[in-house]
């Protein structure tokens, strides 16, 4: 009997996983717009805003961690999606300006009044509606992720290689989206934002509801991410990371797998970006370059890559560290932390917390069975049988 | 597919005048070698001779620079890729042997089974009683039913080529590659080893690259000795191994 | 308008009193009168004046000329005196070139019209033409090949039977074939002999002169000018050619520069080392630092500062390498995504090391004498800065092709690389080859800090912008292979630099990016690939 898609295999950290998120989510919000303003209690709305891009960081890690901790797909370039997701919503709470930009063009975002232009360039149409912009959340990293990741599995770009090219097509969207002419707002960005689904993006209300929308979203993320690593495909997954070559040999398209949890996994950096930009309100170029892509790699080391759990964790323990000490009187020192927490990681806690923890744990529980065999023998007045090896 | 008309061969397995050539060292050399349905043939020769490169060009994983090579007498295995081969039915233990680590002895057996291996099919796969009964069965051939919820990383170097064969056996694929099933196994394993290929050549076709000369006495089958990437004797053991040129260039004085 | 009246008058009240009190100059020769011309305030008699002075030959001339080019004469018209004020504000007087404390108070600025102008660019073009300075005639006859006044032509045509400097004398029948091509009334042969004449230059401003004639030519020289036109266009097109191979060249020298580093530790060792630029970046502060040294010490070492700068930076790079290597490297081998992983968080603590010791601004990395300045070569312009580069770059190939394939320690390295295990067991100290492999690698790339620094800011992020394409460059050429990082740089110097006129320079890379992408799909292992089971990982 296979238990249903959704709750085999629950263990313990996944559990505690979804109780904490869903408590959060639900919890940080009531207490935000419920109580008093200066209460105990009371959550302030820039903490909000801080967790809720927590949130989408957890949702990106969630994203690297399936390609790269079940496939041993190292993508360096995992902003670039979380960007265009970013951008894609960007567009949409630009169009919903309308009017009320400082030249007041009712069609036309200040950047492109700013630059002469006359009309709306057609890939901006259809971004006032907010259907087709979420599709597109999902629609422009997936369909690059499906074509780049058509042309780079099929020739079998694998390892450092893959990693390179990916931080390649970064860089080249990075240097893409600085250009004024390429209709993105060019340096600055998206900015400025008013509306989103006609409710102020600025309110205590609105950001509580994204804040509750994004920990929805990062439970999705973890139920589809968890769906897929504990079916078969995850066991394929798995096989592809450890011995490649011998998957094929078995009669397995490699190709096709990797292209699908790559696309997949795209799709959700795009929707982690789409969820980051209303929150921090605003989206520029500086999000594809290549550090931030492989900044967020590390959030999965941290926490443990192979775990789904820690992937999240990861990301929420060191963006708060960042926050903390960047706002400090450490801040000159935060970037030796971020280099030293790269070389410490993964000479010294390759399998991050969670994997450590897990297999602490594992040992835990097998010394412990084995006391238990030995106890149990010695009463049947049976000598202890020899472990094997 | 390229598949021709006609049979070209009665062979399960046709190779004719293959060469290969790595940056001007010509690892296989006008190599032709024909295998009949149902055959077990060991194949014998000196490092370098061009072994594991011949089951590179059967799988697909080399291309040949010109020759023919024929599956069933009628598909050219040089223009399919590794996946394609596999899913007609050859299956390949590799020299070291590769399972994968870090699941258990039932999932590696599980992902050799020769069900459908797309993307969907894995993803909506619900397991079934016949398929649990066929690992069963392997595992039982295999002598690993104890070990079956171990991790495959964890068994010993002569469980790991068993495991390797048993995921063979559940892929049941038409023909068997076996480099170097008995490297680094005991004398007793040896002999195991030598008795299971002789009960799944009971209905498969099988070849078998050893170095282990008593083991290929053992088998008892047809030998094809290759040196510098072509064929150098072919015939029983006694013929083989009694040829000048094969004592020259392997068995040695 | 009436204020400027009231002046005037206490002006004119004022010097009559001067008149009466000093006595008037007493020589008043034909020169004088010439200048006293300007006084009068009158276009014609400016005009007059101007050919006279230009005729003159006094050495005043030029002086005059061209400060009533730059609105700096001014003129009394009272007492028709003329002052000159001077680039650095002093005045003196225009016939006497004495120095005046200061200018009258009714002096005014001698005005020009747009023809004077002109009349007056071609007598300075004249009177330069004579100047005994042969750069400065060189100079004036570019000037009269630009504005082809009629009116220099005497001038033109006296000085070319003068001249003896070869160069200058070219320019002079430049020159002269420029005015004869405007000249109304010359001849048809003395056209076409202009036009050949400026053909034979064959520049851009050559083809500008030659679009200019107008369509009022005869037809024998309107079909000669059109033929010329369009043999100096394909020899433009050829010239902008070779400029954009030059460009090429030196942009594929800088990256071999930065890449043959990485060839030798990605390439040949098969480590990724995501810290690579940060060792140009060391290399380029350590030039700084001894810049620094020699010019608070020994200011007259300056030019020598590189060749003490290349060694310098070798060992401090080489020595972080092998310390890299030592205390992290050699943990993580097998495991390229971690290396990866980790050398990045190396190049983050490199990066804010220098920063703290530095600060995050451009330092000032000066030229040495023989490194600045640039040349002529047919209708381009090479900076020695850059050769020098490409030179240099050359240099350290050979060096190290050399030393991997003779030496001692390059045999080891490759032996190592090649089977671990049978070199080990051969004796060789494999653990010592990696950290010197290594450290060479880094070392490596520390000298191209040095050259770097020459044409590049000199900035904690230096190395940054070098690391996406030196992957670029060592992917590309194929891994392993010293000789396709040669050819993988120089194939992507050439090509960025013949997209970017067409495409522009951000474009340009995005589309080098996306190739190298594409080309990668097709050769997963590069231009030059090692084939065979060996290369399976």
């Amino acid at each position: 009997m296979t238990p249903h898609i959704l709750t085999r295999s629950l263990d313990r950290a996944a559990t505690t996983f979804i109780l904490v998120v869903a408590a959060l989510g639900v919890l940080i919000p009531l207490s935000n717009l419920l109580l008093p303003q200066g209460s105990l209690f009371q959550v302030p709305t820039y903490l909000v805003a801080l967790w809720g891009k927590y949130v989408c960081y957890a949702i990106l890690a969630l994203s690297i961690d399936l390609i790269w901790g079940y496939c041993g797909i190292l993508s360096l370039g995992h902003g670039a999606f979380f960007a265009l997701g970013g951008y894609a919503m960007g567009m949409y709470l630009m169009r919903q300006i309308g009017s009320r930009g400082v030249y007041g063009n009712p069609i036309l975002p200040d950047f492109m009044v700013f630059l002469n232009w006359d009309k709306l360039p057609w890939y901006w149409y259809g971004f006032d509606h907010f259907a087709f912009a979420a599709l597109m959340v999902f629609l422009v990293p997936g369909l690059l992720a499906f074509c780049f990741g058509w042309l780079a599995f099929r020739s079998r770009v694998t390892g450092v290689y893959l990693s390179i090219i990916t931080q390649a097509m970064t860089y080249a969207l990075l240097l893409a989206f600085f250009r004024n002419d390429f209709g993105f707002g060019g340096n600055n960005g998206l900015t400025d934002f008013k509306d989103i689904l006609g409710f102020n993006v600025q309110a205590e209300g609105t950001r509580a509801a994204l804040f509750f929308l994004s920990c929805v979203a990062l439970l999705i993320a973890f139920f589809i991410c968890r769906a897929i690593v504990t079916s078969k495909l995850g066991k394929v997954l798995i096989a592809v990371r450890d011995a490649e070559s011998r998957t094929r040999f078995l009669g397995y398209r490699v190709e096709s797998y990797k292209l699908f949890v790559f696309t997949l996994s795209a799709c959700m950096a795009g929707v982690a970006g789409a969820l980051y930009v209303p929150q921090v309100g605003i989206i520029n170029p500086s999000e594809f370059a290549p550090g931030n892509s492989i900044e967020a790699v590390i959030w999965v080391a941290v926490g443990g890559r192979g775990t789904l759990v820690g992937a999240a964790l990861g990301a929420v323990v060191v963006n708060y560290a960042k926050t903390f000490f960047t706002s400090g009187p450490l801040a000159p020192y935060w970037l030796f932390m971020l280099g030293a927490l790269f070389i410490l990681v993964t000479l010294l806690l390759p399998k991050g917390i969670v994997g450590t923890y897990n297999s602490w744990r594992e040992t835990r529980r097998s010394a412990a069975a084995a006391a238990d065999e030995a106890s149990a023998a010695r009463e049947d007045g049976v000598a202890a049988p020899k472990m094997a090896e | 597919m390229p598949v021709m008309d006609t049979r070209a061969t009665s062979a399960m397995l046709y190779l004719d005048g293959v060469h290969v050539s790595f940056d001007g060292f010509h690892a296989i050399n006008n190599l032709s070698l024909a295998l009949e349905p149902g055959e077990m043939r060991a194949i014998i020769g000196p490092n370098g001779a061009g072994k594991t490169t011949m089951m590179d060009i059967i799988t697909g994983k080399t291309k040949p620079d010109e020759g023919t090579v024929l599956f069933d007498g009628t598909v050219d295995l040089t223009r399919l890729d590794e996946t394609r081969i596999a899913e007609l039915g050859i299956g390949r233990k590799f020299q070291k042997p590769t399972v994968f680590e870090s699941q258990t002895v039932y999932d590696n057996l599980l992902l050799a089974l020769n069900v459908d291996h797309s993307v969907k099919g894995t993803l909506f796969w619900r397991g079934s009683k016949a398929e649990s009964e066929r690992i069963d069965k392997v595992l039982e051939t295999i002598r690993l039913t104890d070990a079956r919820n171990r991790l495959a990383g964890s068994l010993s170097h002569g469980q790991k080529q068993w495991l390797e064969i048993g995921m063979l056996l559940a892929q049941d694929p038409k023909v068997l590659l076996v480099d170097e099933p008995v490297a680094g196994m005991t004398d007793v394993e040896t002999h195991l080893t030598a008795e299971l290929l002789k009960q799944i050549n009971k209905n498969h076709t099988i070849m078998v690259v050893e170095h282990d000369m008593t083991f290929v006495r053992e088998l008892g089958v047809k030998v094809t000795c290759l040196h510098e990437g072509t064929v150098l004797a072919e015939g029983t053991i006694d013929q083989v191994s009694s040829n000048e040129r094969v004592v020259e260039v392997y068995l040695g004085r | 308008m009436f204020a400027n009246c009231f002046v005037r008058l206490r002006a004119a009240f004022l010097s009559i009193l001067l008149i009466t009190c000093f006595a008037l100059p007493a020589l008043a020769g034909p020169f004088e009168d010439s200048v006293a011309k300007f006084a009068n305030d009158e276009f014609s008699d400016t005009e007059e004046a101007i050919g006279e002075i230009a005729a003159s030959g006094n050495q005043l001339a030029f002086p005059i000329i061209s400060a009533l080019q730059d609105g700096r004469l001014s003129a009394d018209p009272e007492t028709k005196k003329v002052f000159i004020t001077q680039a650095d504000s002093k005045i003196v007087d225009a016939t006497t070139g004495a120095a005046v404390d200061k200018l009258p108070d009714n002096a005014a600025t001698v005005r020009l019209n747009n023809r004077l102008r002109r009349t007056v660019e071609a007598a300075l073009g004249g009177l330069t033409l004579m100047s005994p300075d042969p750069a400065k005639r060189l100079a004036a006859a570019q000037s009269v090949f630009k504005s082809h006044e009629e009116s220099a032509l005497p001038n033109v045509e006296a000085a070319l039977a003068k001249e003896t400097n070869k160069a200058t004398r070219q320019a002079f029948a430049e020159a002269r074939a420029a005015i004869l091509l405007f000249k109304s009334d010359a001849s048809d042969n003395d056209k076409l002999e202009a036009i050949a004449v400026i053909k034979a230059r064959g520049d851009q401003e050559a083809m500008a002169l030659l679009t200019s004639i107008g369509s009022d030519q005869p037809p024998l020289v309107a079909k000669a000018a059109a033929g010329a036109i369009s043999s100096i266009q394909g020899n433009l097109a050829i010239w902008s050619g070779v400029q954009n191979a030059w460009y090429g060249l030196s942009l594929g020298s800088v990256l071999l520069l930065a890449a043959i580093g990485l060839a030798i530790t990605f390439g040949v060792m098969g480590v990724i080392n995501m810290a690579h630029g940060e060792m140009v970046m060391l290399g380029a502060y350590t030039t700084f630092v001894v810049q620094e040294v020699i010019r608070t010490r020994y200011p007259a070492l300056f030019d020598y500062s590189l060749l003490i700068a290349v060694p310098l930076a070798f060992l401090v790079a080489g020595g972080i390498g092998v310390l890299i290597e030592r205390s992290i490297i050699r943990f993580l081998y097998g495991r390229p995504l971690e290396t990866l992983l980790a050398t990045w968080g190396l190049s983050l603590v490199l990066q804010q090391a220098v920063r703290t010791a530095f600060g995050p601004t451009n330092r000032e990395v000066g030229n040495p004498s023989w490194m600045s300045g640039a040349f002529e070569l047919g209708q381009i312009t090479i900076t020695y800065n850059r050769l020098w580069i490409l030179c240099f770059t050359m240099a350290v190939f050979a060096i190290l092709l050399a030393m991997l394939r003779y030496s001692a320690i390059g045999l080891e390295m490759r032996a190592v690389t090649q089977n671990r295990r049978m070199a080990a067991s051969m004796g060789i100290a494999t653990s010592r080859v990696d950290a010197l492999t290594f450290g060479l690698g880094s070392g490596i790339a520390g000298i191209a800090g040095v050259a770097l620094s020459q044409i590049d800011n000199v900035s904690p992020n230096l190395g940054q912008s070098y690391i996406i394409d030196s992957f670029m460059v060592v992917v590309f050429g194929g891994v392993g292979n010293l000789w396709g990082t040669l050819v993988g740089a120089f194939t992507l110097g050439i090509a960025n630099k013949f997209l970017e006129p067409v495409a522009g320079a951000v474009l340009g890379k995005i589309a080098i990016l996306v190739l190298i992408i594409l080309f990668i799909q097709k050769r997963p292992r590069g231009l030059f690939a090692l084939k065979g089971r060996a290369v399976e990982a």
